[in-house]
């Protein structure tokens, strides 16, 4: 891969098609970032035992099963589902824009970072995300999230994820490149007839577009994704309360005025 | 593997069987993902569980544990009936021509030469009908009815779609969808491979399960060609280099046998182990070699003391007159005739079948070391729950080791590549080498020889130790050593085919010969693909620049095959090697490299056999020269092709021998049948120490087929014991659909799996209340191993599930 530049956008193409569920890329984030992870739990939920991405987990490798009943079967990333999930890296992201300190930036890799020294723990960002990636971090009482490996791109290194990821389920690279190769696996897909293939947050319906997007084998609802009808910012909501706040008033006018000529004439 | 990992990328269709490359091996596992991806190479998976392989293979297939040479024997029918074979390889590279002794037969299960009293073959009538010369008699038309060809015709026919689904439990349909694919890749311009791991190892039937595969590669014409091959993928990083190194009690390294008693000559024992030629076109490079490959190691082991005049110490190697075996071993404490024994990198309490039976052998010592970076099930196994420690007396002890990490040296992967590799960490604590430790306490033994005296001291006191420090070894001199020197010059040995048997020179390892020569260690080689046109001129992947693969750095065994009559390739598009009209091009050719096509005294391609090439029919095996399905030794069916005779005739029966009582079950108490295996999270046993990784599966569990979970009211996370005729298990539930029912002999039958990776000592136990008590997977398996290999059978029980 060519050097890694500050000013262009980078990001991850998640292709669930080719996971294998080895969980490389959970321990690799793990050892980079120095996380401990959480205390061991059986979640009896497939081979998950993860259970979600928060301030230990940056990435977590969902499975979920729909292998049919039939004792022969086609795989193809289609029977049972395997993804690795991680901070999306929104071009509109709800974190950055609930954020009271300025703590959540956009680097200059076009990613989204809190900075430890500025965030101050009020978890707005949490209850923001909408995909529930942020956690607090107990010992530090500030959120943490994937960085997308901040320090590692500064010093030219891919994602540790991505690194030790061995199907290439994971890429990393520039946004135009990922978005490209996804586009040609995708109708590689759909050339052999996987019709249900799509591309999730790679183009701008889902938070204007994902730099951490995907190629899935189902729809976004499978794997608890909002899909693009439900995929907005908050203030794309606050539009409409604002616009129902006005229309109130003016009835509320309205009916004043109205209460009042009856008054009057009566 | 015959071929090796990037090969895998070559081929056009992957079957996999006993294997879970997604899981066990992934990082391997993306040439498998580059053959589907980038060639549209098809996948078939062929499994009792639908795992992380099945989830992106293109046909994932239920098969019933044990039954892979039922599936393999009717693809085999299915080629044969169709005329699918490759007709001019299988003519002239195997030995479909050679025509069989009168005599031979084969009857309700049982193969001639059977002796019911000893549960033994006597193997004469498996072999060849030979002419005047002493040669195999042969007819190229393959129509005699006692050739090989025909014979095997008439085994395999019984191996009907019927058949095939009875005792697989594969739908008919689904089993022809595989057949059609697997009958193109007999034509010159396809190749298919075969993978498989421990999933056809560990059975009583596993040398035939793994031979069925091959025999149906020879018929293809797919050994020894680029993108085929017949490829075993090891279950530990340097799995293959143990095995190579002689492992195993029957061999000496580079696959020399073991002598046995009544040898008391070179000469003898080659007479009793070397293959022999048996076609005129033979070459017979190992037989031909086998006393100087033989006398170089000796000569390596015992220097100046092995000479011409004693037989170069030949004497002084052991001659095991009974079975040494791993579960011999323990046999043995369990009769109380061990007094001590020395583990090392392995903890027997986990890794052996029927762990209740080993803990008690363990117990029967007077002494044991284990020898581990960590404690293991072994060193604690006197204080594990439920045990009385005051009751156990025999004494351990725990010598700390350095981990891989801790150290250089090679780890030689499963395409046989040997790659050296750096110390990371430097050792902690108290921790040594296992190298060191040995070398310790050989020296300490020796000089108890030598002030004392002792029955025999030749070995002991004449054994070479030639290294700056005797007691403390580095692994770059042993290396060194196992590549072997011409005694008369002081240079290092660069080919073995050099090596002589007059004393001259030495070898540690005859096919570690050429790793390591006076211009260096050639396992540090790393010229990859930062310039794949440099590195990897024929662009099929051999990277003859990155570390070193034996034999003489050759990346696909048998590449003589890849060509055909005329020395050209099959494929033209996938070439082994070729003839350039004066020597063979592309890979280290496994043949003599100007050795032209034409003449007609060239060699048949298959070098390393008596017959020069590819054998359908062996008389190398003990319970038949042809694969024949038998049942695991506990099964829930009668075999349908000779319900008289169900199971393998001559699996040896341990504890029946011993006069124990019976430990095997049957489907009346125990109705299901269960396999054991890995998870991708988990290294066998030592990562119950790694926190990060016991988080990824942080308990024991059994996965339950969901429909048999819902007529015992099981829930994924609800407590289970699974028992068998040994013992239980204790442990959580997770049912899943990725297994279920399956119709067996016109019977229902389940499966259950069960991960192997939990037990007594770890994270998990120490924050379990049970500590583990009944974590041991090992717990359920039977004491009963392969007819040849005694490997034993982890891989098909029988159990019985209840709801706790």
């Amino acid at each position: 891969m060519a050097t890694i530049q500050a000013g262009e956008s980078y990001g991850f193409f998640t292709d669930t098609s080719v996971c294998i569920g080895c969980k490389a890329c959970e321990v690799a984030c793990k050892e980079w970032n120095q996380l401990q992870g959480d205390s061991p739990s059986f979640l009896a939920d497939s081979f998950d035992n993860t259970g979600t991405l928060d301030a230990q987990n940056w990435r977590h490798v969902k499975f979920i099963e729909h292998v049919p009943d039939q004792s022969a079967t086609t795989g193809n990333g289609t029977a049972w589902l395997m993804m690795s999930d991680v901070c999306k890296h929104c071009k509109q992201a709800s974190c950055m824009e609930v954020c009271p300190t300025g703590a959540i930036i956009r680097t200059e890799f076009n990613t989204v970072f809190i900075q430890q020294d500025v965030c101050n723990g009020c978890r707005n960002c949490i209850a923001a995300c909408p995909y529930g990636v942020i956690g607090m971090n107990s010992q530090t009482g500030t959120a943490h999230k994937c960085t997308l490996c901040y320090d590692r791109l500064q010093g030219g290194l891919e994602p540790a994820c991505a690194k030790a990821c061995p199907t290439q389920s994971i890429q990393f690279g520039p946004l135009a490149e990922l978005q490209k190769a996804a586009d040609v696996r995708l109708a590689a897909l759909h050339s052999q007839g996987v019709k249900q293939a799509q591309l999730y947050g790679r183009d701008d319906k889902v938070y204007g577009g994902l730099n951490a997007f995907f190629l899935l084998m189902d729809k976004p609802e499978t794997y608890g994704l909002p899909n693009a009808d439900n995929a907005g910012l908050p203030s794309r909501n606050d539009a409409g309360g604002y616009l129902a706040a006005l229309v109130t008033g003016v009835l509320a006018v309205v009916a004043g005025l109205v209460a009042f000529r009856r008054r009057v004439t009566g | 593997m015959t071929n090796h990992w990037r090969d895998i990328k070559n081929s056009d269709l992957i079957l996999i069987n006993g294997a879970n490359p997604a899981e066990a091996h992934p990082v391997g596992f993306q040439w498998f993902m580059r053959a589907k991806l980038d060639r549209g190479a098809k996948m078939i998976h062929a499994d009792p569980r639908f795992t992380r392989t099945s989830a992106v293979a293109d046909m994932y297939l239920r098969i019933r544990t044990g039954s892979d040479v039922a599936y393999f024997g009717g693809l085999i029918n299915h080629v044969l009936q169709n005329s699918l074979f490759h007709d001019e390889y299988v003519r002239n590279y195997t030995n479909a021509s050679f025509i069989v002794k009168e005599g031979f037969s084969f009857k309700d299960g049982l193969f001639s030469g059977y002796d019911a009293t000893k549960r033994t073959y006597d193997i004469a009538s498996w072999s060849y009908e030979t002419d005047s010369t002493g040669f195999a008699m042969r007819d190229k038309t393959l129509q005699n009815p006692r050739s090989v060809f025909q014979l095997m015709k008439t085994h395999y026919s019984r191996y009907t779609p019927d058949m095939v689904s009875s005792i697989t439990g594969i739908p008919v349909a689904d089993f022809m969808k595989v057949a059609d694919l697997v009958g193109q890749m007999g034509k010159p311009d396809k190749v298919m491979t075969i993978v498989y791991a421990v999933g056809l190892t560990h059975h009583t039937t596993g040398g035939q399960l793994i031979r069925s595969g091959a025999v149906l590669q020879l018929l293809l014409g797919n050994m020894g060609r680029p993108g085929g091959g017949m490829n075993a993928e090891r279950g530990h990083a340097n799995i293959q280099g143990n095995t190579d190194h002689a492992i195993s009690w029957e061999i000496l390294p580079g696959y020399l046998k073991i002598p046995a008693p009544g040898q008391k000559t070179i000469a003898d024992y080659v007479a009793g182990s070397a293959p022999k030629k048996s076609d005129k076109n033979s070459w017979n490079f190992f037989g031909t070699n086998y006393s100087k490959f033989m006398v170089s190691t000796l000569k390596a082991w015992f220097g100046d003391a092995a000479k011409k005049e004693n037989e170069f110490a030949f004497s002084f190697v052991p001659k095991p007159a009974g079975n040494a075996s791993w579960m011999t071993i323990y046999d043995q404490a369990l009769k109380g005739k061990m007094e001590g024994l020395i583990l090392s990198g392995m903890t027997a309490a986990s890794i052996g079948p029927d762990s209740n039976q080993v803990r008690q052998a363990l117990g029967n010592l007077k002494w044991l070391v284990v020898m581990d970076a960590l404690p293991t099930t072994s060193s604690e196994f006197w204080h594990a729950p439920g045990v009385d420690a005051s009751q156990v007396k025999t004494e351990v002890f725990m010598v700390p080791t350095t981990h891989w990490i801790e150290k250089d040296g090679s780890f030689v992967n499963s395409g046989r590549w040997s790659q050296w590799k750096d110390q990371v960490l430097p050792p902690q604590g108290q921790a040594r080498h296992d190298h060191w430790i040995l070398a310790d306490i050989f020296q300490r033994v020796k000089k108890l020889y030598q002030s004392q005296g002792g029955k025999f001291p030749d070995p002991i006191l004449n054994l070479t130790v030639d290294y700056k420090d005797p007691l403390k070894p580095e692994l770059d001199e042993i290396a060194k050593e196992i590549n072997g020197k011409d005694l008369t010059t002081g240079k290092q040995m660069t080919s073995f085919a050099l090596l002589r048997d007059d004393g001259t020179t030495t070898t540690g390892d005859w096919i570690y010969t050429g790793s390591y020569l006076d211009s260096g260690n050639l396992m540090k080689r790393r010229q990859g693909v930062q310039d794949t046109k440099t590195n990897d001129p024929t662009g099929m992947g051999f990277y003859p620049n990155w570390s070193w693969s034996w034999p003489l750095n050759r990346r696909v065994m048998y590449n003589r095959a890849s060509a055909d009559l005329d020395g050209k390739a099959w494929d033209p598009t996938r070439p082994g090697i070729t003839w350039n009209g004066s020597k063979w091009v592309g890979d280290v050719p496994d043949y003599p490299p100007t050795m032209n096509p034409h003449d007609p005294a060239a060699w048949l391609p298959f070098i390393m056999n008596g017959e020069g090439v590819g054998r359908l029919f062996s008389n190398s095996m003990l319970d038949g020269p042809f694969p024949e399905h038998y049942e695991p030794v506990e099964s829930p069916v009668a075999n349908p092709l000779h319900p008289g005779n169900s199971a393998s005739p001559v699996v040896f029966l341990y504890d029946k021998a011993a006069g124990r009582p019976d430990r095997f079950g049957t489907a009346t108490d125990f109705p299901y049948i269960a396999t054991s295996y890995r998870l991708t999270e988990h290294e066998h046993y030592v990562t119950q120490h790694v926190p990060h990784l016991v988080q990824l599966q942080p308990k024991p569990f059994v996965e339950i087929p969901y429909e048999l979970a819902s007529e015992k009211g099981i829930k994924s996370g609800d407590q289970v014991r699974v028992s068998s005729k040994r013992g239980k298990v204790e442990v959580l539930a997770l049912v899943t659909k990725r297994l279920g029912a399956m119709t067996v002999a016109g019977q229902k039958v389940y499966q259950i799996g069960i991960p192997i990776h939990w037990g007594y000592v770890g994270l998990s136990a120490d924050s379990d209340s049970s500590r583990g008590r009944y974590w041991l997977a090992n717990a359920l398996t039977p004491f009963v191993g392969d007819a040849n290999a005694r490997t034993p059978e982890f891989k098909a029980f029988l159990v019985n599930l209840e709801k706790m």
